[in-house]
C-alpha cells in the first residue's frame, strides 16, 4: 500500500480546536509540509499569537513559544538572537499583528529580523467574537462596528505588506490567499519559499494568507470563500511585492 | 583583581557580561543610559548580542524569547519603562522563565522627573504585572553591591527560573565608586550555563538527543490546571521565602533605644545618622532590607527589644515599605514614617533629627 497523503511530521496528534470552515488549520497545515519537506523540523521553532491561533504552540511538533497578544515578532528576535541556528517563525493573525503589535511587526521587519512571519488575514478578531480588526473592510459589520466600519471615523483597513514594502530590509513579501484549492497550492509554495529563505539565512520574510471566519462573518463556509474573493481580494490584492531572491 | 571607578550603571553592566550574560535587550531612558551604552560598546566585544529595541515592552518580549531559548538575557530601564515591561514579567513569572531586569529608578509618577527615588517599591515587591505572581528583588546600597547582585541575580533566576529584578535609583546608577569585579566566566563555563536548561527550553535538537516539544508559555486554559499551576508557583515563592532572605542588621542589639529601617540610597543616608548619634551615646540599629522580595520579615520582629518604643522607616517616597515594617512589628510598638518625594534627596541630619524627635 502506499501513501500517498498523511498528516505532516511537523504537526502533533491533537485534534484542531477550530470552528467548522475555518482556515487557520489550512494554514498550519501548509506550513508543516514546507517543514518536513525542508527537512528543518528538528531546527524549527515557532511562535504562537494570541488570537484563535493561540494554541498553535501545541499543534506544531517541535519546541514553541506563545507570545503576548501582538508581540511574537519580538519574542521570534528574542529566540533567534539566543539560538541564531534555529529557524524562527511567528504564526500571527490581523488584530495581533496589525492592531496590538503593529510597532513589533514593523520594527523587526525594519531591521531585517531573520525570521519568518506567517500572517492570516481574516478581517476580524475571531477569538473574541468578531469585533473590528484594522483589517475589516469598509462598511463590513462587526460587533464593534454594529453599524458597518466608517472610513471617515476609524480610518481604512491596512494593508500590511504594502506598508512593510516601504522599508528597504525585508527579503520576501507575498499575499497569497486560502480561498480554493488553487489558491491553496500558490500558498503553499510561498509558504515554503519564506522558510527556505529562511533556512537560507536571508533575511526577514513574512506571507499574508487571506483567510474567513464563517462563524463571526455570519455566514456558510462557503459563502464566507464567495465573500472573501468578491471583497476582500480586491482590497488585498495577491501576489508577490518583494522577492529579494529573484531580483 | 584592582578596584577600579566606575558608574553604578556601568558596574551593573560589567558584571553581568562577566556573569555570562551574552543578551541584552533595551529601550534608553535617563538615568539609565549609562547602563545601555555600555552593553552596546561592550558585548559585541564578546560575540554577545546588544539590540536596542523599539520600546521596553518589546525589549522584554525579546527577553521573554531568549529566556524562553534557555540562554543569561537581561534588560534594564528605568520608573517609566518598567511600567511598561509589566506585561512581559507577568509572562515570565508565568511561563517560568529566568531573566534579569535592572530598575534604576526615578521619581513619579507618570513622566515624573529624573532624580533618584524609590517610588517603585509596591511595583516591585507586590507584582506590578497582573496575576498571583513574585519576582525576587535585590535592592543593592553601593556601587559594589549593585555590581555584586548582577551575579546573585543570574544565579537566582537560572535556580528558580524566575524573573529577578535590581531595585536601584538614579544616585546608585549615577554615581561613582570603586567596585571590585568578579572573575569573568570562560568560554567554556558560559556555554555551560548556555545549555543548563535544556530539559525544558527552546533549542535546535541534537545528535542522538530524542525528538522534544517544549513549549514556553503561560497559558492554561483548563480552569483546575490553571490553579495547579499558581499552586506551583506559589510553592516555589514559599520555598524562596524559606532560603533567600537577606538582610543586613547593622548596630541590633538588645539594648537598641531605637531601630531603623531603610532600603537602597535611603539606607545609606540613614546610616551616617546613625553613626553620627551612636557617637554621641546613643544606641540606634538599621535593619537594611536586601532583598526586598523575599521581605526579611523575621529579622525586623526579632529586632524589638525591650527598650525599643518605636520603628522608624525611612524611604524616598511615601511610605511604600511602611506595610511590611508594619506587617512584622505587628503592633507591638509605633512604625513612625519619613519621607521625601520628588527625586529630593534627605539629609543626615534630617533623618538625625527625626530619630531624635522620636526618641
Ligand atoms: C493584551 C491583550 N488585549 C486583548 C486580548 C484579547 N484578545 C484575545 S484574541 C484577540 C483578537 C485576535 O484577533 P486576530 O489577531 O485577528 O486573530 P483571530 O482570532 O481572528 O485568528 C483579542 C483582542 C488579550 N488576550 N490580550
Amino acid at each position: 500500500m502506499q501513501v500517498i497523503a498523511t498528516r505532516p511530521k511537523s504537526l502533533t496528534d491533537l485534534q484542531f480546536t477550530y470552528c467548522p470552515g475555518c482556515l487557520h488549520g489550512v494554514a498550519h497545515r501548509l506550513i508543516a509540509e514546507a517543514i518536513d519537506e525542508l527537512e528543518i523540523q528538528d531546527t524549527t521553532t515557532g511562535v504562537a499569537p494570541v488570537g484563535c491561533s493561540v494554541f498553535a504552540y501545541k499543534f506544531f511538533d517541535m519546541d514553541m513559544a506563545e507570545a503576548a497578544h501582538g508581540r511574537a515578532p519580538a519574542v521570534a528576535t528574542g529566540i533567534k538572537r539566543a539560538r541564531p541556528n534555529m529557524q524562527v517563525f511567528t504564526y500571527q493573525g490581523d488584530g495581533d499583528l496589525a492592531a496590538i503589535g503593529t510597532a513589533e511587526i514593523v520594527h523587526a521587519a525594519n531591521r531585517g529580523e531573520h525570521i519568518s512571519v506567517f500572517f492570516v488575514n481574516n478581517a476580524i478578531y475571531g477569538m473574541t467574537g468578531g469585533q473590528m480588526a484594522p483589517t475589516t473592510l469598509p462598511e463590513m459589520k462587526t460587533s464593534t462596528s454594529p453599524y458597518g466600519r466608517k472610513t471617515d471615523d476609524v480610518g481604512f483597513p491596512i494593508q500590511v505588506c504594502e506598508l512593510l514594502n516601504t522599508l528597504q530590509a525585508p527579503y520576501y513579501i507575498e499575499r497569497v490567499s486560502l480561498l480554493s484549492p488553487a489558491d491553496i497550492l500558490k500558498a503553499k509554495k510561498a509558504v515554503k519559499k519564506a522558510l527556505t529563505y529562511n533556512k537560507e539565512g536571508r533575511g526577514f520574510t513574512i506571507v499574508e494568507l487571506l483567510s474567513t471566519c464563517p462563524t463571526n462573518w455570519g455566514m456558510t463556509a462557503i459563502d464566507s470563500l464567495k465573500w472573501a474573493k468578491e471583497k476582500m481580494v480586491p482590497y488585498f490584492p495577491i501576489g508577490k511585492l518583494r522577492d529579494r531572491g529573484e531580483e | 583583581m584592582a578596584k577600579v571607578l566606575m558608574k553604578g550603571n556601568e558596574a551593573v553592566a560589567e558584571a553581568a557580561i562577566r556573569s555570562g550574560c551574552r543578551l541584552y535587550f533595551a529601550y534608553p531612558i535617563t538615568p539609565q543610559s549609562e547602563l545601555i551604552e555600555y552593553m552596546s560598546r561592550m558585548l559585541p566585544k564578546v560575540n554577545g548580542t546588544f539590540l536596542q529595541a523599539e520600546s521596553e515592552v518589546a525589549a522584554i518580549n525579546m527577553v521573554y524569547g531568549a529566556a524562553g531559548a534557555g540562554r543569561r538575557v537581561m534588560t534594564s530601564s528605568s520608573s517609566p519603562g518598567i511600567s511598561l515591561k509589566m506585561e512581559g514579567i507577568s509572562y515570565i513569572a508565568g511561563a517560568n522563565l529566568p531573566a534579569v531586569i535592572v530598575n534604576v529608578q526615578r521619581g513619579g509618577p507618570g513622566l515624573g522627573d529624573i532624580q533618584p527615588a524609590q517610588g517603585d517599591y509596591f511595583q516591585a515587591t507586590k507584582g506590578g504585572g497582573h496575576g498571583d505572581y513574585h519576582t525576587i528583588v535585590l535592592a543593592p546600597a553601593s556601587v559594589q553591591e549593585f555590581a555584586d547582585m548582577a551575579s546573585d541575580a543570574f544565579d537566582l533566576a537560572d535556580a528558580y527560573r524566575i524573573p529577578v529584578m535590581i531595585l536601584s535609583d538614579g544616585m546608585l546608577g549615577q554615581m561613582m565608586e570603586p567596585v571590585e569585579f568578579k572573575e569573568a566566566k570562560t568560554d567554556e563555563e558560559i556555554a555551560k550555563l548556555d545549555n543548563q536548561h535544556k530539559d525544558w527550553c527552546i533549542h535546535p535538537k541534537e545528535e542522538g538527543e530524542a525528538p522534544h516539544h517544549n513549549e514556553i508559555n503561560s497559558l492554561e486554559i483548563d480552569p483546575r490546571v490553571l490553579e495547579q499551576h499558581v499552586l506551583d508557583l506559589e510553592k516555589k515563592y514559599k520555598l524562596i521565602e524559606s532560603k533567600e532572605i537577606k538582610v543586613e542588621e547593622y548596630n541590633i542589639n538588645k539594648d537598641n533605644d531605637m531601630v531603623c529601617v531603610a532600603f537602597g540610597t535611603a539606607s545609606r543616608i540613614v546610616r551616617s545618622a546613625v553613626d553620627q548619634l551612636n557617637a554621641e551615646g546613643k544606641n540606634i540599629g538599621l535593619i537594611r532590607p536586601i532583598t526586598v522580595w523575599p521581605y526579611p520579615y523575621a529579622t525586623i520582629a526579632n529586632a524589638l527589644h525591650d527598650k525599643v518604643k518605636k520603628v522608624m522607616v525611612f524611604e524616598l517616597n511615601l511610605g511604600q515599605m511602611v506595610e511590611d515594617v508594619k506587617l512584622a512589628v505587628n503592633g507591638k510598638v509605633p512604625v513612625g514614617f519619613f519621607g521625601k518625594v520628588g527625586g529630593i534627596v534627605f539629609t543626615p541630619e534630617e533623618i538625625k533629627a527625626k530619630i531624635e524627635e522620636n526618641l
